[in-house]
């Protein structure tokens, strides 16, 4: 994993292909916070959580199960419901067509059903139980075309056609039913069904997870292209960090309903700095190259109802100290980075691995935080505790 | 490494990678198996698939879901009768008919099966999961001596303290420790050959690879002749000696694991091997797949063709390789090397530096 740690950097500017996404962010969430309110009390699924998506960007968002990704992804389109409660934070959408940003967290029901779908659309993980067996496919999509636009029953009914080539089924396949459909092809009406009103966030909650890797490599694909065509944004959610090396533009790491880390693909491969992510980056065996050590991570996330103080990584990290238990869980730019948006939640980025913090590092003894450690990462002066994300 | 030709004339005899790990234990020679499925329509799930189980050793079963890859694992393991085909155990065939036939054969042959939030029952706790097996297939033993056998089979699935999981039921308990609990059930009967189907696509990425350890850790202690099934070729890669390929139904390759996924021969395996993620060219492959068309070439296929003719080559609508008689002939498995064959006619030309000139499966017509 650092072997073409040289070539790979200079490629980044050139192509530009991270610098593109700057300025106004179509989807901005800021410190939000859910939870799941319980007998025994509130688990904090989701806990302060800032995360920004630029027109045409894919953003991955990885994590365990229970990690709080899909929640946060829920939450931040209020499709949440009791017992689950947004405790805080706002998530502000400024689209293109819209005057003014808004902030999705005050909208009243009937203004949410105008941006929903209109604006942000979900592609949801199950494809089989997410479409309607009874109805053809061409009833399911002009029934979401003709609740978001204003457009006569021919009119849906081409507009759906067209959705259909774009996706590269063909259009005799209309009149399907979802079970007269491959897994791959009913994932793929998902996603025709969430471009149907031209959204300019289309948020992907493990569209592929069930898929044969040839289907699964083929519907990525198709997803590239199209946004590269309608310029979306993409909120990509998966367990799958191998995936997202490869297809996303910045990933976001999210553990115990937290973020761990935020950078860009290149980065998260090459340099990660939070122990959690180098974890990941070994728990899954590579097809190519030499067989490297895997090592996984043994032991399970904290219970979120009673999280434990400091790092929630903590139990189950290999470098952690005594100091961990103290830390807030803060996401501080990576100062060894040539990136400038590579945030991290870990204070102490230990030099284990060549890819990790090495290089311009601080001599030993010159933090002042640890003897063991080195303070590699310098917290951002920002009123809200959390940092911004944008480069 | 091009491998030069055996002396055997016969088509594909070809000596495992897993055989030099142990002894065959498990063996399965011409296995089909269909599927009736009315007006006459038949499905065959299974065609022709041999294969050997060694002690020790792990061979992995890699193919896509409906591939007929569980299907083989329920006839090795007795659940399904085979159409055609012989399964036999230690050189025996294997006979399944009554009861007491079956319950010795499944001491002997034990299956995991991939969802371990759907393998449990949840209305037992987990002492009940482990015990009842250890009844069935131990013989009668004291309450004290079912206890501390349990207790062992936890901790042999690393599950400690014992006394701590065995009250719980399946709902307290995580994924990975769910599937731990299946592990320790089916170890109860003390088998020799664990099937193992999809043992760890249910759970997280991060516990995947402590499950294989552990899967790995009890292959050695216990010598256990593994099936590992699996549509993660890179997991195969990296867990057992042998990767059958199969496709349609069929073997379509066979060999080493680490030849068949650095070198793969045919053209499915080409495919699948250049599907899975590859997080070292960062977009690069995806992203220049999408911009050309993604119907056909460089490894994008199109999901939308049908199925390959009676007789044809299973692969041949996706095949960028095909010729007409892939259409007309499905090509047996030829062999490539002592331990490798592939079925394919065009093994010239789809892995040109692994195979030079034909033999065996007969003239390869270009």
């Amino acid at each position: 994993m650092t072997t073409d740690l040289g070539s790979h950097v200079p490629a980044l500017g050139e192509s530009g292909g991270r610098g593109r996404f700057s300025g106004e962010p179509v989807l901005s969430i800021r410190d939000l916070s859910i939870a799941y309110r319980t007998l025994a009390g509130d688990v904090r699924a989701v806990d302060r959580v800032s995360l920004d998506l630029h027109a045409g960007e894919v953003v991955g968002l990885v994590g365990e199960s229970g990690s709080g990704k899909s929640t946060l992804a829920y939450g931040a389109t209020r499709l949440l419901r009791a017992p689950a409660v947004i405790t805080g934070g706002s998530v502000r959408y400024q689209g293109a067509r819209m005057d003014n940003p808004t902030d999705l967290l005050e909208l009243s029901a009937d203004q949410l059903m105008s941006l929903r779908w209109r604006e942000i659309a979900i592609v949801f993980q199950s494809a089989m139980n997410a479409l309607n067996p009874v109805l053809s496919i061409r009833d399911q999509l002009t029934d979401v075309i003709r609740a978001h636009l204003p457009v006569s029953r021919q009119e849906a009914t081409d507009k759906a056609a067209e959705l259909l080539d774009l996706v590269a089924i063909p259009r005799s396949r209309l009149r399907a039913y979802p079970h007269e459909l491959s897994g791959g092809m009913r994932q793929r009406v998902m996603i025709a069904m969430a471009l149907a009103t031209d959204p300019e966030v289309v948020i992907m909650d493990e569209p592929t997870t069930a898929l044969d890797v040839v289907v699964q490599r083929e519907i990525l694909g198709q997803i590239l292209e199209l946004r590269e065509r309608l310029n979306f944004a993409i909120l990509f959610i998966t367990h799958d960090l191998s995936l997202l090396l490869e297809l996303a533009d910045r990933i976001a790491v999210m553990y115990a309903g937290q973020l761990m880390e935020i950078g860009t693909a290149a980065e998260i491969h090459h340099e990660p700095s939070h122990p959690y992510t180098k974890r990941l980056l070994r728990s899954f065996p590579s097809l190519r190259g030499p067989r490297r050590d895997l090592t996984g991570i043994p032991g399970t996330p904290p219970d979120l109802l009673d999280p434990p103080p400091g790092c929630p990584f903590l139990p189950r990290c290999t470098e952690g100290t005594d100091a961990c238990k103290e830390i807030e869980v803060l996401l501080a730019k990576v100062r060894t980075s040539a990136d400038p948006s590579h945030v991290t939640a870990c204070p102490f980025v230990l030099p284990d691995d060549p890819a990790g913090g090495d290089g311009d590092r601080l001599p030993a003894g010159a933090g002042s935080v640890s003897s063991a450690v080195s303070p590699a990462v310098t917290p951002l002066p920002t009123p809200a505790g959390t940092t911004e994300v944008t480069s | 490494m091009t491998s030069q030709a055996p002396d055997t004339e016969q088509a594909a005899v070809v000596e495992s990678a897993a055989a030099a790990r142990g002894t065959l234990t498990l063996a399965a020679q011409g296995l089909g198996k269909d599927f009736r499925l009315g007006r006459g329509h038949v499905l065959h799930a299974v065609r022709d698939v041999s294969l050997g189980l060694y002690r020790s050793a792990v061979v992995a079963l890699v193919g896509e879901s409906g591939s007929g890859k569980s299907t083989v694992a329920r006839m090795l393991a007795g659940q399904e009768h085979p159409t055609t085909g012989t399964i036999r155990l230690d050189e025996h065939p294997v006979e399944l008919s009554g009861r007491r036939a079956f319950r010795s054969y499944k001491s002997e042959v034990q299956y995991v099966f991939q969802d371990p939030f759907a393998s449990l029952n949840p209305a037992h706790t987990v002492r009940y999961h482990i015990e009842r097996p250890l009844r069935l297939h131990q013989g009668r033993m004291s309450r004290e001596q079912l206890s501390e056998q349990a207790t062992a089979l936890m901790e042999q699935v690393r599950l400690s303290p014992a006394d701590k999981y065995l009250g719980k039921y399946p709902h307290e308990l995580s994924g990975g420790q769910r599937q731990r609990v299946s592990f320790a059930r089916a170890l109860a009967a003390k088998p020799r050959v664990l099937l193992a189907d999809e043992p760890v696509s249910m759970l997280d990425v991060s516990i995947r690879l402590e499950m294989l350890a552990l899967l790995d850790d009890l292959r050695q202690r216990l010598q256990l002749a593994m099936l590992y099934i699996t549509h993660d070729i890179a997991s195969a890669r990296y867990f057992a000696d042998e990767i059958l390929v199969m496709y349609a139904g069929q073997i379509v390759e066979q060999g080493p694991a680490e030849e068949v996924t650095q070198q793969p021969a045919h053209p499915y395996t080409q495919l699948l091997v250049s599907s899975a993620p590859d997080p070292d060219n960062l977009g690069g492959a995806l992203r220049k797949g999408a911009r050309t068309d993604h119907q056909t070439g460089n490894g994008a296929v199109s999901i939308a063709t049908g199925p390959a003719p009676e007789g044809a080559c299973p692969f041949s609508p996706l095949c960028p390789f095909a010729v007409d008689k892939c259409r007309a002939e499905a090509p047996p498995l030829i062999q490539i090397s002592r331990s490798r064959a592939a079925a394919c006619w065009r093994l010239d030309v789809a892995a040109p530096s692994l195979y030079s000139e034909p033999r065996g499966g007969g003239d390869l017509t270009s």
